[in-house]
């Protein structure tokens, strides 16, 4: 057991005298959350505004009002032709335009129909589609509020609620995701090219050499990575809270419970890893093309399974980083307990398993 | 020095890998406290028996015992009683003389107390005292080398397997070096060398020539020489490797 303990020290040694790991292990992930956090965003917020308003009566003026006191809009001015929305969008003034058609009180009153048009600069087609969504949302909610008291048999009511985040947060959609991500880039990669290293400036020779079973050698290796990873996870978790108030609904033992199952995984693929590729170039080509591009791109993090093409789907299926997100947003967000996981939980499980047969598998074979 | 006990026992030992016959029937034997060296041109099968002798890798077939035991069932035995110091320099570059050391030592069951005054010992000797706390990877190669000896042989091993240890190393540190060799054969240590400086295998007691997976000579240099009718080893191994 001192044995171990030596070879672990030394393997902490290693991690924290090389300024380059160290910051991939601590830089990245916090660097990584505020930059996913703050910039990249899903969520609209002040969103310019036109206003082409061609009858200028109560009901526009007040519906107008509605759409700047939402919070999610500010005024971009009145217009009055229509060649002025071309001009809008080009000088880049709004990225929007509600039009009232002539007589909208009018419409409305006597006829129980008038028109708003909405023009929207869909040049960005994400932000377009959600900005419709929004102003729709916002005007739909105050007509409705208007028509409490009618009766009006052929109306109907549209409440859209965004469960498990109300406020369309992006941060919620990205912790998970960047914790699979990170959980995945020092596990997976950080052992990797560790046990590369060693096979490369061949002091794995004089390991398997000493009394060290290979066992051993891989256990002390990984250790530390074990730790550091989840620290990191941790991390995440902590400024997801105090920075972007994402709560954890959800048991937080059974959340670090998964979190201990992914990163094992993860160390597992790492170990397989390091057993096929020979330098550490190798190694890091391998784990960035075969794990993390894979998680980027495939595990719903960032582009919805849903939409992917059916191939894409089975591919998703097979990446585990796809199965821990589930699990990750599952506890966090909604609060799920242990019953409605254990599916994705076993897939991990069984996931972990083979790699680390796999992993074992290869390494009697590079003895013999 | 007939008489004396065999540290290394080595029967019929093959090594196939696919349809290459990288060892083929080796037999011989090494005593205690001698310096055997093993030759042969690269590629002519000495990394791979050597590699099985330190339990690294399995034998196709054959009887091999190294300090008393048996390489395919107590490989476990033979680790704690052998060094192993490989072609490629082999300590830590990011650790320093001190801590490479102790990671060694602990790493062969050494108690605390004795790493330190063993270490203190050793540090005197290669007069690497004042730079005990530098990385290795800073200090001059000659002394990366020895050192790297040292700690292949701080746990007091019955043999030591050295891997052509002299590579790329300037013929004064190379003749430090062998005689570092010979200190410890004084404290008892059995000394297993590869390498193909032919000028090398003069400091040997005995050694055997490799060629093509074959051993083809084995005797004391001065018999060798006296066989093949050479003035000096490299006339030995060329004649040999010509036949």
């Amino acid at each position: 057991m001192k044995r171990f303990f030596g070879f672990v020290k030394k393997e902490f040694q290693h991690i924290f005298r090389d300024k380059r790991t160290l910051l991939i292990l601590f830089g990245l992930p916090i660097v990584m959350i505020i930059l996913f956090g703050f910039v990249v965003s899903t969520e609209i917020r002040d969103v310019e505004v036109g206003i082409w308003d061609r009858s200028m009566d109560q009901a526009s003026i007040r519906a107008t009002q509605k759409i700047f006191s939402s919070g999610y809009f500010i005024t971009a001015g009145y217009i009055d032709h229509e060649e002025e929305i071309g001009e809008l969008f080009r000088s880049g003034r709004a990225k929007v335009v509600v039009v009232f058609e002539e007589g909208f009180e009018r419409n409305l009153l006597r006829e129980n129909h008038a028109a708003i048009k909405i023009v929207t600069d869909a040049s960005d087609a994400n932000a377009a589609q959600l900005t419709l969504t929004y102003l729709q949302g916002v005007l739909m909610n105050y007509f409705q509020s208007q028509n409490r008291d009618v009766e009006m048999p052929w109306s109907i009511d549209i409440k859209s609620r965004m469960f498990y985040n109300e406020e369309m947060k992006g941060v919620y959609m990205f912790i998970p995701g960047l914790m699979a991500m990170i959980l995945m880039l020092i596990s997976a990669l950080m052992t990797s090219v560790t046990i590369a290293r060693e096979k490369e400036f061949g002091t794995m020779e004089l390991l398997l050499a000493s009394p060290l079973k290979p066992r051993e050698i891989i256990l002390g290796k990984v250790t530390p990575y074990v730790v550091l990873s989840f620290t990191n996870a941790m991390t995440i978790l902590l400024l997801g809270f105090f920075v972007f108030d994402v709560p954890v609904v959800g048991s937080i033992w059974l959340l670090m419970g998964e979190c201990m199952l992914f990163i094992t995984l993860a160390l597992s693929l790492g170990v397989l890893i390091s057993t096929i590729a020979k330098t550490q170039q190798m190694a890091m080509f391998m784990s960035l093309l075969g794990l993390m591009l894979p998680t980027i791109l495939l595990s719903g993090f960032i582009f919805p399974i849903d939409n992917m093409p059916k191939v894409l789907q089975w591919f998703s299926a097979i990446m585990p980083p796809r199965w821990f997100i589930v699990i990750v947003k599952n506890i966090m967000l909604k609060g799920s307990g242990f019953a409605f996981i254990w599916k994705e939980t076993l897939i991990l499980f069984g996931m972990t398993l083979f790699f680390i047969l796999a992993a074992v598998k290869r390494f009697q074979i590079r003895l013999n | 020095m007939g008489g004396r006990e065999h540290i290394i026992e080595v029967k019929d030992l093959v090594k196939k890998f696919g349809s290459f016959t990288a060892n083929d029937r080796l037999t011989f034997h090494v005593e205690r406290g001698e310096i055997f060296g093993f030759l042969g041109a690269n590629g002519a099968g000495k990394t791979t028996a050597m590699r099985i002798l330190c339990g690294l890798s399995y034998p196709t077939s054959g009887e091999i015992q190294v300090a008393g035991h048996d390489v395919y069932r107590e490989r476990e035995k033979i680790k704690k009683k052998i060094g192993y110091m490989s072609q490629k320099f082999s300590l830590y570059e990011d650790l320093t003389v001190s801590e490479n050391i102790r990671l060694y030592a602990g790493i062969y069951g050494l108690g605390r107390k004795q790493i330190a005054s063993r270490e203190e010992q050793l540090l005197e000797r290669l007069g690497l005292t004042h730079i005990r706390n530098r990385l290795i990877g800073k200090i001059p190669l000659g002394w990366k080398q020895k050192l790297a000896f040292s700690v292949a042989i701080f746990h007091q091993p019955a043999v030591v397997f050295l891997d052509e240890p002299t590579g790329g190393v300037d013929p004064i540190t190379r003749r430090q070096f062998w005689e570092m060799i010979h200190d410890a054969t004084e404290e008892g240590i059995t000394v297993f060398v590869t390498t193909h400086y032919m000028d090398e295998a003069e400091y040997c007691d005995r050694v055997s020539i490799m060629v093509d997976g074959r051993i083809d000579a084995l005797d004391t240099p001065a018999a060798l020489k006296q066989q093949f009718d050479s003035k000096n080893m490299n006339e030995v191994f060329l004649k040999l490797a010509r036949s």
